[in-house]
């Protein structure tokens, strides 16, 4: 037997598309259990049936095969849909494969969530045992942790006080706390790191690397790249299903970046129906556009950028609104923009008032010269009374900015490190100088040395 | 991590819709979580309510009172010679447990949805714990009922030895409906719609508020086709002396428990995988 902690042969998983039909499944449920001793003389006409439903499936995972060895990190990178929530999905038996096999070696702790099970009305520390075991920690262990636990959160004062009065931050903190602290030989993360806050965010990332050292198989989901990069050794690349990279991790993500990263300049879903939202908005379309109005990926650094959001109102008087998080390519937050007034430059009257039914379109202007050079992606939200998210996409649409000179320097190094400007963001700001008073400088120096 | 290379565990995934009925040796694994769900659905129950656990005295305390007033006074129905209200009340019991488990089970799988698509653990535990933890009633509304028997100067026989037996046969019987409801539950949100009724219409299927044995003799062995006959009368004659017992019609009753339990076992196992994608 090799060493792999974890071995995926050609798994498939299959999901129904559309709308469940709870009447035509329980005709099939009857009807299944009534043919059910005459099903060998059927089984032709069965196997042509689902031939002709196959337009409705989509297959989330397809002929996926990997090999992972004991004590190695792994990174899963990809676009939505990818099917990298699935995987984890798969591998911690939540759901089952459509086909192929995978076997893992060792306790497996599955986290694709933090705080699983928490209940409000309980006490934080009740709440720690509960989520513990549902974790897969046991009564010992918990005990054996607890006081490091509750140290991690930082929510100590708080312990013995019902979950509901904790404001989301500190429900968040116990929550990774317990997660955190699960010792099992094989560790699923999926995307719990973007938590919390940046300094939250930092102590979660110094446990994660310390999980790494302990020889300890971790598979972890993320879209911030520089995560990936400074914890796991290795990554690999899922896109539609299909495992497409597998490699060190610098040249994964390196190649999936320049591959046109993670999306296209613009998305659309044609038929309301099956588009992303809920029972009172859809999403229709996202675009990134030039102030010229040119589409594409590239666009100039010293044009206005404009962010196109279409979507339809389905429920009359829905209060919808929308808004979006920009990202660079490394994953990290560049910033967050809605509509709502006191945000907004412009004026938009439509800002969570009732919608009567139709397509609306929001455009966001993001000024030229602000942002920096390189690879950006949008993560769009579409909501109800800015309470409740009908859609969330991340990563849907994505552009590069290009340089066209307009703040070119020479090789100073002061601003810029091979040419690029350094920062996040890359604005024109207004400087400007003028001499306070007339002295002698070197008198001054003098002065001071002697006083 | 100290585990040698032999001992550690392997698992294999693979699309497997093998028939099982119980996981042994998968459940004891889980134990620690089973005890955890329990503990969690008792302390939750009556959070933020003024009266607290009094509800689980009140509860059944109001519908003997109902029932004696109704039943036993104005309609002035036989109780088999015990008086009505301990006759009720005894009833009520198991009955209370059955109708909680009704409700509790049923739900069970379609309120953790949290848990459900996020961690994996035997499905099965959902529903058995949110019915176990309806025993904490059972055992509260049980001494009220010793009171109850002491108040009336009614001294149990030696049959109460049995009713630990029955007390399982109640288990069982609200857990095979509780699975079969909460896997059907998962796929069609018409279960609970249909609970309040269901609920309803069995409680007069059942020998609570009347004694079985105004059921005409030849309809005995088809009323019995309900379970909860079968643990009733189990708990009448054990606690009050009455007749049944290990009598041929129980043997029906637990004969369909089994076969109800059984096939919701199976059933809930083959169904288990994909409750994370239709719940």
């Amino acid at each position: 037997m090799s060493d792999a902690a974890i071995s995926i042969e050609g798994m498939s998983k299959r999901y129904r598309l559309g709308q469940f039909d709870p009447l035509k499944d329980l005709r099939d449920v009857i009807s299944g259990v009534l043919t059910a001793p005459f099903r060998r003389f059927r089984s032709k006409e069965r196997r042509a049936q689902s031939h002709a439903k196959e337009g409705e499936f989509l297959w989330a995972l397809k002929d996926v095969t990997c090999e992972i060895n004991q004590g190695e990190v792994v990174g899963v990178i990809g676009r939505n849909g990818a099917g990298k929530t699935t995987l984890l999905k798969v591998l911690s038996r939540i759901t089952s494969p459509t086909e192929g096999q995978a076997s893992i070696r060792g306790r497996v702790g599955s986290l694709l969530e933090v705080g699983t099970g928490f209940h409000q009305d309980l006490t934080g520390r009740e709440n720690v045992y509960l989520n513990g075991a549902i974790l897969g920690m046991t009564r010992g262990e918990i005990n054996r942790k607890f006081d490091e636990i509750v140290d991690f959160s930082g929510v100590e004062r708080f312990i013995d006080t019902p979950m509901k009065r904790y404001s989301t931050g500190m429900n968040t903190r116990l929550a990774f706390a317990v997660a955190a602290h699960l010792e099992t030989e094989v560790l699923l993360v999926d995307e719990v790191l973007a938590v919390g806050d940046y300094e939250f965010q930092r102590k979660c990332l110094g446990k994660m690397e310390e999980v790494g050292r302990q020889g300890r198989t971790v598979l972890l989901v993320s879209h911030n790249m520089a995560s990936i990069l400074n914890l796991c050794p290795r990554s690999i690349v899922l896109e539609g299903g299909q495992l497409t990279m597998d490699g060190p991790s610098g040249e994964v993500i390196e190649s999936y970046i320049s591959s046109g990263g993670s999306a296209e300049a613009q998305a659309n879903w044609p038929d309301p129906e099956s588009a992303p939202g809920g029972n009172l908005a859809r999403l229709k379309s996202v675009r990134v556009l030039s102030e010229d109005g040119t589409s594409g990926s590239d666009l100039d650094i010293q044009k206005d950028i404009l962010i196109e959001i279409e979507y339809w109102c389905v429920k009359e008087g829905a209060q919808i609104v929308t808004a979006f998080h920009l990202e660079d390519q490394m994953g990290t937050r560049v910033l967050a923009s809605s509509a709502m007034p006191s945000a907004n430059l412009a004026d938009d009257h439509w800002w969570n008032q009732p919608h009567p039914v139709g397509l609306y379109k929001s455009v966001c202007r993001i000024p030229a010269n602000f942002l920096n050079e390189g690879g950006y992606q949008l993560n769009v939200l579409l909501g109800n009374n800015v309470s409740s998210v009908e859609a969330r996409l991340d990563q849907v649409v994505a552009f590069h900015l290009f340089e066209t000179g307009g703040m070119r320097l020479e090789r100073s190094g002061m601003v810029e490190i091979g040419g690029k400007w350094i920062g996040v963001v890359r604005p024109k700001l207004a400087w400007q100088t003028e001499q306070i008073e007339e002295s002698n400088a070197r008198d001054q120096s003098h002065l001071d040395a002697s006083g | 991590m100290e585990t040698s290379e032999q001992n550690t565990p392997t698992m294999v995934i693979r699309p497997s819709s093998r028939w099982r009925i119980l996981p042994v040796v998968e459940l004891w694994r889980y134990k620690e979580l089973f005890y955890f769900l329990v503990w969690r659905d008792i302390k939750v129950r009556y959070k933020q309510t003024v009266f607290g656990a009094s509800w689980a005295v009140f509860k059944p305390v109001m519908t003997m009172i109902l029932f004696s007033i109704i039943f036993g006074r104005l309609a002035d129905l036989p109780s088999d010679g015990v008086p009505y209200p301990v006759f009720t009340f005894t009833a009520l019991l198991p009955w209370q447990l059955f109708s909680l488990a009704l409700n509790t089970s049923s739900e069970s799988l379609v309120n953790s949805r949290g848990m459900l698509t996020k961690v994996y653990f035997p499905r099965v535990i959902m529903p058995t714990a949110s019915l176990l933890a309806g025993l904490v009633d059972f055992g509260i509304a049980f001494v009220v009922l010793l009171v109850l028997m002491a108040w009336f100067g009614i001294i149990p026989t030696l049959a109460i030895v049995t009713l630990p037996l029955f007390l399982i046969f109640a288990i069982a019987t609200a857990l095979s409906v509780g699975l079969w409801l909460s896997v059907l539950n998962v796929r069609f949100r018409d279960v609970k719609q249909l609970i309040p009724f269901l609920t309803q219409f069995w409680l007069f299927a059942t020998p609570i508020a009347y004694s079985s044995s105004l059921v005409p003799e030849k309809w005995r062995f088809v009323y019995a086709l309900n379970p909860m006959t079968g643990v009733v009368d189990g708990f009448r004659w054990a606690l009050l002396g009455t007749e049944g017992g290990f009598g041929p019609h129980v043997a029906v009753s637990a004969v369909v428990v089994v076969v109800l339990l059984v096939g919701g076992l199976a059933y809930f196992h083959k169904m288990e995988k994909s409750f994370a994608d239709l719940v």
